[in-house]
């Protein structure tokens, strides 16, 4: 979600400001001041404690985190140096909040994916906020506040699995990272000392059974597939061996569909419906990926898949190129689902739990 | 996404109605409508300003036409906007650029996920069947697991060679890449399509790969694969892979989906190579020549009424329909076995909620209103037909109480629904035969009620024309 900046900043600088001023798209002043923010309060997005205690999985150990916060802090650093000595933008952010700032705020949010509604909100609660400070204060500063407020409902950290085993059943459009996904989860189930266990239930698409194997090869877990056939009996199956084997997570991949497809819905209400009965309360956790780089679409995936399935959780993966997912604002207020973990990055430890601070500070 | 542009248009328009002429102050608000409507479609903001900017152009001084709503002609001037956009450069032809030396070379680039492993199955399939092509296609995805297997899967499933890696090269794209079309050379390869790695636009090291697997194999036609529920990032990331790649085309994917698709417009408008294919399905056959004026429809929220004229035509069996035409005609003999024949080619086209997805939303969202359309409704009708025999089909007059039991108890169903089918039926054929009697005036007048279900669908497809 960093590196974006960095990019970003390199265009703008070759672009000097000829662009229409009264439109919105503007970004380069607004860009710089929230990061110098970030930079120089590194403290304000370590994520908070309670998430991290609740998780069972532990998925990024604390150190871990502060670790690579520092990491990104400083290419954050470097970065915006360099960019700040080029544009000769020593000025921060305008410390009122005027049309301007505002059409600007506007612009980033909107760049951002977070779609008019979502947008809207926030710049009305800022407005709020801006006037209940008396017209004073950082409105970058409020703006992330807002965004916070806004995201916290979703920060809802992966349950305790009081269950054995316990069933997480995985859904999404295609190409949206299930596998992936999967693969990382599965990882740090296993590095926390829980057995786990996969079902290859793409059984569609050419070779998702194979890559889901060889994953499971490589790392040394169980996968159980079938040739062909029906993804519920292979889920089934999963299901019963991991209790026969008394494995602590089975996880169910299934093939990428998209909402439109009424009947492959329908598909994934019945492997639903079969896990059910080969395991009174399963699946435990229903997720829902969503692809990171994806537009307003984000929210009909989730307003179907949630009919279909009643989600519990999100996961939102390639936060670590340029996109910066801000449709979970439009998520956030359409159709709350918790977000249970965000990918950024290819390396098993890049799958971490949603903190709605950090992610508003990146955001903006 | 209820909110269409054209309803909100057509409301705001009203102010200005009685004006000839769109000026700068009358078409403000409206231009704002716009702005809203492409950024609700997914179009990137940069891209949304110099598109407004742009209908703003075209638009002012320009006299509203006669027989159109001041609403009406500002949404045509967005719609052929757009399709110009998004459209091919005059007399540039559509689809691939092969004429080159053969091995001809597809270079497939984009992000993870957006369907490009997919996409070159799709391909090849088109490029065999409708070109007859000798394809082969090449796997230099190294990363991600089974991705050769995928490929090498597809490749037996449209029935196209293979290149399979040797296990030397197997895990240096560009020595792969190379040595296939070394390889494909000699044997009179007319087009060799090379799938890569899904890659992040700010991955330099990645990107350089891509960059060194292009040069090495200098490309015929690099394309850019696309989601089309792609976001805001369209533009860094089209941007990104073209300053390395000089891509030469777009292919779209994903476009069976909900999405509005507005991805298209930013990576055209960005990239300013043009959109060459979409993909439709997840089946082999699901790639299509890209059409502009349709996407231009899609982005305003229009639906998609040229594909649903193309289903109808595709589905409708010609003969068939005349055979019944003439029936029609004749004012008598249009039985229950034509009422059946109706009720399959209706099957034929996707089932009617096939037919509904391609409507405009404003018309889905009445459909389903008023209940939906029950797909098994349209099941158990040709069920109880299928239960009579060939004499009531051709004399529904002949069913009376006790057929009616018998042919209940065939479909399995109430006599109730036996009874509503026919009653349907009878009401189909009076409209047969006021048709036959009267000509096409007399079946709108009898169908008026129909007229208040699609309100002022007149003059909202510019596109239809």
């Amino acid at each position: 979600m960093w590196g974006w900046l960095k990019k970003k900043f390199g265009d703008e600088a070759q672009v000097p400001a000829e662009t229409n001023v009264s439109e919105q798209s503007q970004t380069s002043s607004e860009v710089i001041a929230p990061q110098e923010a970030i930079a120089t309060t590194p403290v304000s997005i370590e994520p908070t404690p309670t998430a991290e205690e609740s998780l069972p999985v532990a998925v990024v150990s604390p150190t871990n985190v502060a670790e690579e916060k520092k990491g990104w802090l400083d290419k954050l650093k470097t970065g915006l140096s360099a960019t700040r000595n080029k544009l000769g933008l020593q000025t921060i952010f305008a410390s009122k909040l005027d049309e301007d700032t505002l059409e600007q705020l506007e612009a980033q949010l909107l760049m951002a994916d977070c779609g008019m509604p979502a947008t809207q909100h926030l710049l009305d609660d800022l407005r709020k906020r801006w006037k209940q400070a008396g017209g004073e204060g950082d409105p970058r500063k409020m703006l992330v506040d807002a965004l916070t407020d806004l995201l916290k409902p979703l920060e809802q950290a992966f349950p305790e699995r009081n269950e054995t085993p316990f069933v997480v059943m995985i859904a999404g459009v295609n190409g949206a990272g299930k596998t992936t996904s999967i693969g990382k989860l599965a990882k740090h189930l296993q590095q926390s000392g829980a057995s786990v266990l996969l079902a290859a239930g793409d059984t569609f698409r050419a070779a998702a059974r194979e890559q889901l194997a060889i994953w499971g090869e490589r790392n040394n877990v169980t996968v159980i597939q079938q040739a062909g056939g029906d993804p519920a009996a292979v889920m089934f199956d999963a299901v019963n061996a991991g209790k026969a084997r008394n494995i602590d997570v089975v996880m169910c991949d299934t093939a990428g569909r998209l909402p439109t497809q009424l009947n492959l819905m329908d598909e994934l209400k019945k492997a639903k419906r079969v896990i059910g009965k080969a395991m009174d309360g399963a699946p435990h956790e229903t997720l829902l990926v969503l692809d990171g780089t994806t537009g307003q679409n984000a929210i009909m995936q989730v307003k179907a898949f949630d009919e279909a399935l009643q989600l519990t959780g999100l996961i939102m993966t390639k936060l670590d190129g340029s996109a910066k997912g801000g449709v979970i604002c439009a998520i956030a207020k359409e159709r709350p689902v918790p977000l249970r973990f965000i990918g950024v990055g290819e390396g098993i430890d890049d799958l971490r739990p949603f903190s709605a601070r950090e992610f508003a500070e990146a955001m903006v | 996404m209820s909110n269409q542009l054209t309803e909100r248009l057509a409301r705001l328009v009203k102010t200005i109605k009685g004006e000839a002429r769109f000026t700068e102050s009358n078409t403000a608000d409206v231009l704002r409508e716009i702005r809203l409507a492409l950024i609700e479609a997914d179009v990137a903001l940069p891209v949304v300003k110099s598109f407004v900017e742009r209908v703003k152009t075209a638009a002012l001084g320009q006299e509203v036409m006669g027989s159109l709503t001041p609403g009406q002609a500002f949404v045509s001037i967005v719609h052929r906007e757009l399709t110009a956009l998004m459209g091919p450069e005059p007399g540039v032809p559509a689809g691939l650029n092969l004429a080159v030396t053969p091995p001809a070379v597809i270079l497939l680039a984009g992000l993870q996920g957006a369907g490009k492993t997919t996409t070159a199955g799709k391909l090849a399939l088109r490029l065999k069947s409708s070109q007859k092509k000798k394809v082969l296609l090449v796997p230099c995805d190294v990363y991600r697991p089974a991705a050769t297997e995928q490929l090498r899967t597809l490749a037996a499933q449209v029935e196209v060679d293979f290149y399979a890696p040797a296990k030397a090269e197997a895990e240096d794209p560009v020595a792969i890449a190379r040595n296939a079309i070394e390889w494909a050379k000699p044997r009179y390869y007319d087009v060799v399509i090379v799938d890569t790695a899904g890659r992040l636009a700010i991955d330099e090291a990645m990107m350089q790969e891509a960059a060194a697997i292009s040069a090495a194999v200098t490309p015929a036609e690099t394309l850019f694969v696309v989601d089309a529920m792609l976001g805001q990032d369209a533009v860094n990331t089209a941007r990104a892979f073209n300053e390395r790649l000089h891509l030469t085309g777009i292919m779209l994917t994903k476009l069976d989906g909900d999405s509005r698709g507005g991805a298209a417009l930013s990576v055209r408008e960005i990239t300013g190579v043009p959109i060459k294919f979409a993909g439709v399905s997840e089946k082999l056959d699901g790639l299509e020549l890209f059409d502009a004026e349709r996407m231009a429809s899609r982005i305003l929220g229009m639906g998609d009424v040229l594909a649903l004229v193309e289903a109808t035509q595709k589905a409708v069996d010609i003969e068939q329909a005349h055979k019944l035409a003439a029936k029609v005609k004749s004012g008598k003999g249009f039985d229950l076995e034509d009422f059946k024949q109706q009720i399959g080619q209706m099957r034929k086209m996707g089932g009617m909620q096939g037919l509904i997805d391609k409507l405009p939303h404003e018309i889905q969202a009445a459909a389903a209103k008023s209940g939906g359309v029950d797909e098994k409704q349209v099941g158990r009708m040709e069920g109880i037909i299928n239960s009579m025999t060939p004499a009531e089909r051709r004399k529904p007059e002949l069913i009376k109480a006790t057929r009616k039991r018998r042919i209940a108890m065939g479909a399995g169903v109430q006599v109730q629904e036996v009874n509503r089918l026919l009653n349907q039926f009878e009401q189909t054929q009076t409209m047969m035969k006021k048709f036959s009697q009267g000509g096409m005036g007399k079946l709108m007048r009898a169908v008026g009620g129909m007229k208040g279900g699609l309100p002022g669908l007149k003059g909202k497809f510019p596109g239809m024309r």
